[in-house]
């Protein structure tokens, strides 16, 4: 156990340190000399000089990378250009808001990909199969940015049932969290369908059928506990489509998260924020996903016994 | 999805006046002369709505183009070598993977700024990744089997046999993933551009109009309706044809 913790937290190490390069070269990859895409091409070439001293960029880029890295070691993201703040306290402001944002959407998800997957897994090639897969192809093709829009325009504006945006009380939650956990609610129904599908096929699940288990049972008992474990780790995975979800949903709803941060800084061009949000999003990513393999691995010896085979 | 290939097209070559401003006419619902109504500037949102169905299907296939060829190529090549050169690119697939792909393309584009092109370049960044680690997968599984063996023994170059021996073998499951991604990059593309990173004014995109519609949801909420149905029409035809592929050529993708 203690191995297999140590090589995923090896390979998330090496992965977070690769995603600190890639965000720290975001700016350097891009044609054009970074000052002049903040400030634009009418700046003073004094202020330049000030904004290129102030963020090193004088410096050799290697000298400029370590500075980055061992500044993100002790949780040093810089100074943001806009507002002169610590980025680190900017980002501190918006966790909170994006977190409920991310956990209501999750929980919207899950309760309708649930009743969706099984219904279509115990139903197999039936209408109701075909009619809850519809429903999540449908779920999957629908952008965010349309069905935001609408809800505010149905439920807001004409029903006047909830704010328009901003986060004011507990039911402005609500809409946001929909607009965002449809599409993952979608596609966690067919993983949760494939996942349960396979599930039904065992032996215990026949003998759990012979012993005369009323099929409530069985779904509920036997079938959808052996599969909630790997229908957890693909939760997992697919919050990276959340979180990147909710950077649009988030400037729809002016939702004062991490994802409304990023855009504002991408207009008010001041990068070093950008940086920061994209690298924290990711880490948080990561961090889940490390968490849910070893909790996983934990509560499940054959995960680990399989790795440590392979290694 | 055959409409949306023929209107963005054809559409070009039909005598739209998708810049024509009515001031007259701002705001207008649907009726006889504007079968979906006006816009804010009194332009004509169904000559748009195929001006945008163009700007999403050029950008669709740039980025699917794009990504699938270096992605095929590099997860190809990565699986086929092995030893650190397969391990470097595993470790350089996993850190793409860890950020989300939107959020990077978002990142992408606010830095190097609007444009069309600049929206082909973001996405194709985010793009390559999954075609990489399908096909390293693939090619992982096959680089043993005797054809390839002997392809060696002959004395073919790697460029070669990676070409001709491997990638063949492979494009099943690539073309069904390509598939998905197209609707991926429709989705996408209109994202940026309604965050306005996307394609500039005057030229349409449905993710632009549906920005432009957010604005006067109260009086004229077809500005938005139209180009979200058109949206998910095309997205939902593609991935219907992705499903159907998939079954067709017997293709597990996950």
């Amino acid at each position: 156990m203690l191995n297999y913790v140590l090589t995923r937290l090896i390979s998330a190490s090496l992965v977070i340190l690769g995603v600190s390069c890639l965000v720290f070269f975001l700016i350097h990859l891009v044609p054009g000399d970074p000052v002049e895409l903040m400030l634009g091409e009418s700046a003073r070439p004094a202020d330049r000089e000030v904004l290129r001293q102030a963020l090193g960029l004088d410096l050799p880029v290697i000298t400029q990378l370590n500075h980055y890295l061992v500044g993100l070691a002790h949780f040093d993201f810089g100074i943001s250009i806009h507002s002169k703040q610590p980025i680190s306290e900017l980002i501190s402001q918006r966790i909170p808001a994006s977190a409920q944002l991310a956990l209501g959407a999750l929980i919207i998800a899950i309760l309708i990909a649930f009743p969706l997957g099984v219904i279509a897994a115990i139903n197999k090639d039936t209408f109701w199969d075909r009619l809850a897969m519809g429903v999540s192809l449908f779920g999957v093709s629908i952008p965010n940015f349309w069905m935001g829009p609408l809800l505010i325009m149905i439920f807001s504006l004409w029903l006047g049932w909830f704010p328009v945006s901003g986060k004011e009380g507990v039911s402005s939650i609500l809409l946001p969290a929909i607009t965002l956990g449809t599409a993952m609610a979608a596609i966690l129904a067919r993983m949760i369908r494939s996942t349960l599908l396979e599930v039904l096929h065992e032996d215990y699940i026949r003998t759990a059928v012979a012993k005369g288990l009323s099929r409530r049972q069985v779904i509920l008992n036997h079938a959808l506990r052996n599969a909630l474990l790997p229908i957890i780790t693909l939760i997992g995975l697919q919050l990276g489509t959340l979180l990147g979800g909710a950077v649009i949903t988030e400037k729809i709803f002016s939702w004062p998260g991490l994802g409304q941060l990023t855009i504002e800084s991408i207009q008010s061009r001041d990068y070093p924020v950008v940086q920061a949000c994209v690298l924290f999003i990711s880490l948080s990513y990561v961090m889940v996903n490390v968490i849910t393999d070893i909790v996983y691995a934990a509560i499940d010896p054959r995960v680990r016994l399989r790795d440590d085979n392979r290694a | 999805m055959f409409v949306w290939f023929l209107l963005a097209i054809f559409g070009s070559f039909i005598g739209l006046n998708p810049d024509l401003i009515q001031l007259t006419k701002i705001l207008q619902g649907p009726d006889l002369a504007n079968w979906l109504g006006t816009d804010d500037l009194g332009r004509p949102i169904l000559d748009r709505l195929i001006m945008g169905a163009k700007t999403s299907l050029l950008v669709a296939l740039w980025v699917t183009c794009l990504s699938l060829v270096v992605g095929t190529f590099l997860g190809a090549a990565s699986a086929y070598f092995g030893g650190w050169i397969d391990f470097v690119m595993v470790w350089i697939i996993d850190v793409f993977l860890a950020v989300p792909g939107i959020l990077l393309a978002i990142a992408f584009a606010g830095i190097m700024g609007p444009g069309i092109e600049n929206v082909v370049i973001a996405l194709s960044i985010v793009g390559w990744v999954g075609y990489a680690r399908l096909s390293r997968a693939q090619v992982l599984a096959l680089k043993h089997r005797d054809h390839v063996q002997a392809a060696i023994a002959l004395g073919s170059s790697s460029f070669v046999i990676i070409r001709r021996h491997l990638i063949p073998l492979i494009s099943a499951p690539l073309i069904v993933e390509a598939t998905f991604g197209i609707a991926a990059v429709v989705l996408a593309e209109a994202g940026l551009s309604f965050l306005g990173l996307g394609v500039q004014p005057p030229e349409a995109s449905w993710g632009s109009m549906i920005r432009d519609g957010t604005a006067y949801m109260l009086v004229a909420p077809h500005m938005v309706i139209s180009p979200g149905i058109a949206m998910i029409l095309v997205v939902l035809s593609v991935n219907l044809l992705g499903d159907r592929l998939r079954d067709k050529l017997d293709v597990r993708t996950r």
